[in-house]
This record gives C-alpha cells, structure tokens and sequence, in this order.
C-alpha cells in the first residue's frame, strides 16, 4: 500500500507547530494555570520529537529519555501547582498582570 | 492506513492545541489539553513506543491533567479576564515565534532526504527491550529519579500547606 510510509519530517513539523502553538500559549494567555498548561504542551511537543528520532535511529535510549521528561514534568506539576495554590492563598487573584512581586 | 491515522490525529492535536489557546476558561483549556496528550498516545502507536503510549495515557492525561482540573476547580478560578495584557510580549514575540516556526521548517524540509519514512511495519520497541536498557545502563538515573519524585512530594506538601499549621 502507498500510504504505510509517511517522511518523518511530518511528525517533527507537527512538533514544531504544537511547540510554537506552545510558546504562542505561554505569551498571551493571563491566567497563572493556562500559562503552566502552556508548558506541559510545550515538553509534549519536545517529546514527540525524541519518539520520532528514536525511532529514526533506531534507539531505544530516545525513548527513555521521554520517560525521564515524563517523571521530571510530573514533579514540576506537583510543585508548580503548590505554587500556584500558595499564590493564590496570598493574593486572591490569578491573573499574571497583578503577580509582578517575588515577594509575598 | 498510517498517513489516514497520522493526519486524522495530528488533525485532533493541533485543534486541540488551538482550542486551547481560544477558550477563555480553564477547565476548558484543560480538556483541550486531555485531547492534545491522548492523539499523542496514539501517534506515539503509531511510532512503535507502546510503553509511552501507555505512559502518555496514564500519567499525562491521567496524572497531570487530573492534577490541574483539580486545582481548576479547588481556587474556584473563573472566566480570564482580557486585559492589554504585555505589549512587548506580542511586539516582539509573535514575529520572534513565527520566525523559530519557520526556521524549523525550512531545515526540516531541507534535510527530509537524510531522514527517512516511516512505516507501520517497522516493528514496535517492546517494553522488554526498554525496560533491559533501563535496568542495566540507566539504573543510577532511574534510581535518581525517584529522589526527586520524593523531593516534589515534600516540596508541595511544604509550599502548599497554610502558615503556621
């Protein structure tokens, strides 16, 4: 059949764009959660990319690495979100125009 | 059969991807985000990685998600409000994405011929060919992780419990 082979520059392309639809995210959203939102699609885009070249070359080290990014994206979601939590504990708002402090 | 699949579900991360980005509340940017991780599950099928297809079910679209529609609904966080929001941000960040965008393409599309197809009959790594590298080679590393997984654990507990309690 034609269609069983497709380049692998198509997945890379699609990373790309869901990277850049990522960066687009993390510029005009205003609330603190869809900002970190923005972030999870952005490290889904990256891996995306290590399944294609792993599978390009072959490697099965490429897809560990993935699995590495999986556990390190779950740990900053846990944090991200106590932060996010103990931020809103001290100002009532999510909104990123008013949280312009490091200090609480 | 692959190009019917990867375009069908492709089609679903970009419009999730975008939706995202449109809706003004949350928990609606959440769900879209539940679609964009489970059409990557299928897509990493279709590259042969069924232990992160897995891996991208459970703990992505699972874990993670969970955890933010939790919080979603846990601070009560309503609709964004439109503010003009950073004019540097959009002045000089929107060229600067469509740039990294472009670039990217270009050398992707520049450097197709060195990269080859991929086909559904390639063969799928096993989680036994996975699990044998992880095991023998990455054992320190794997076993790094999970200090930090407990690290995280202690850190939201600690930032996330209310002063003086």
């Amino acid at each position: 059949m034609p269609f069983d082979t497709i380049p692998s520059s198509w997945y890379l392309i699609l990373s790309a764009a869901l990277f850049t639809l990522g960066v687009v995210g993390f510029l005009i959203k205003r609330t603190l959660i869809t900002v970190f939102m923005s972030i999870e699609l952005m490290l889904n885009a990256v891996n995306l990319s290590f399944v294609t070249f792993a599978h390009e070359w072959h490697a099965v080290k490429g897809q560990i690495f993935v699995f590495f990014v999986m556990v390190v994206a779950a740990a900053e979601a846990a944090v991200g979100l106590a932060i996010i939590i103990s931020i809103f504990r001290s100002r009532a708002t999510l909104n990123v125009d008013q949280i312009d402090l490091m200090k609480l | 059969m692959h190009l019917v699949l990867f375009i069908i579900f492709a089609g679903f991360c970009l419009a999730g991807a975008i939706n995202l980005l449109l809706q003004t509340h949350p928990i609606n940017s959440a769900l879209s985000l539940i679609v964009v991780m489970s059409s990557l599950a299928v897509l990493y099928l279709l590259l042969g990685a069924e232990f992160l297809a897995a891996a991208q079910v459970i703990v992505y679209a699972g874990a993670i998600m969970v955890l933010f529609t939790f919080v979603v609904m846990l601070l009560n966080v309503g609709t964004e409000e439109k503010t003009h929001g950073s004019r540097v941000a959009k002045a000089i960040g929107f060229p600067a994405v469509t740039v990294v965008l472009g670039v990217i393409s270009t050398v992707l599309l520049q450097t197709q011929k060195n990269l080859g197809g991929i086909g559904l009959s390639d063969g799928i790594t096993t989680t036994q060919d996975l699990s044998r590298v992880l095991f023998h080679e990455l054992l320190l590393p794997f076993e790094l992780t999970s200090v930090l997984i407990l690290i995280a654990i202690l850190g939201a507990v600690a930032l996330a419990q209310k002063e003086g309690a």
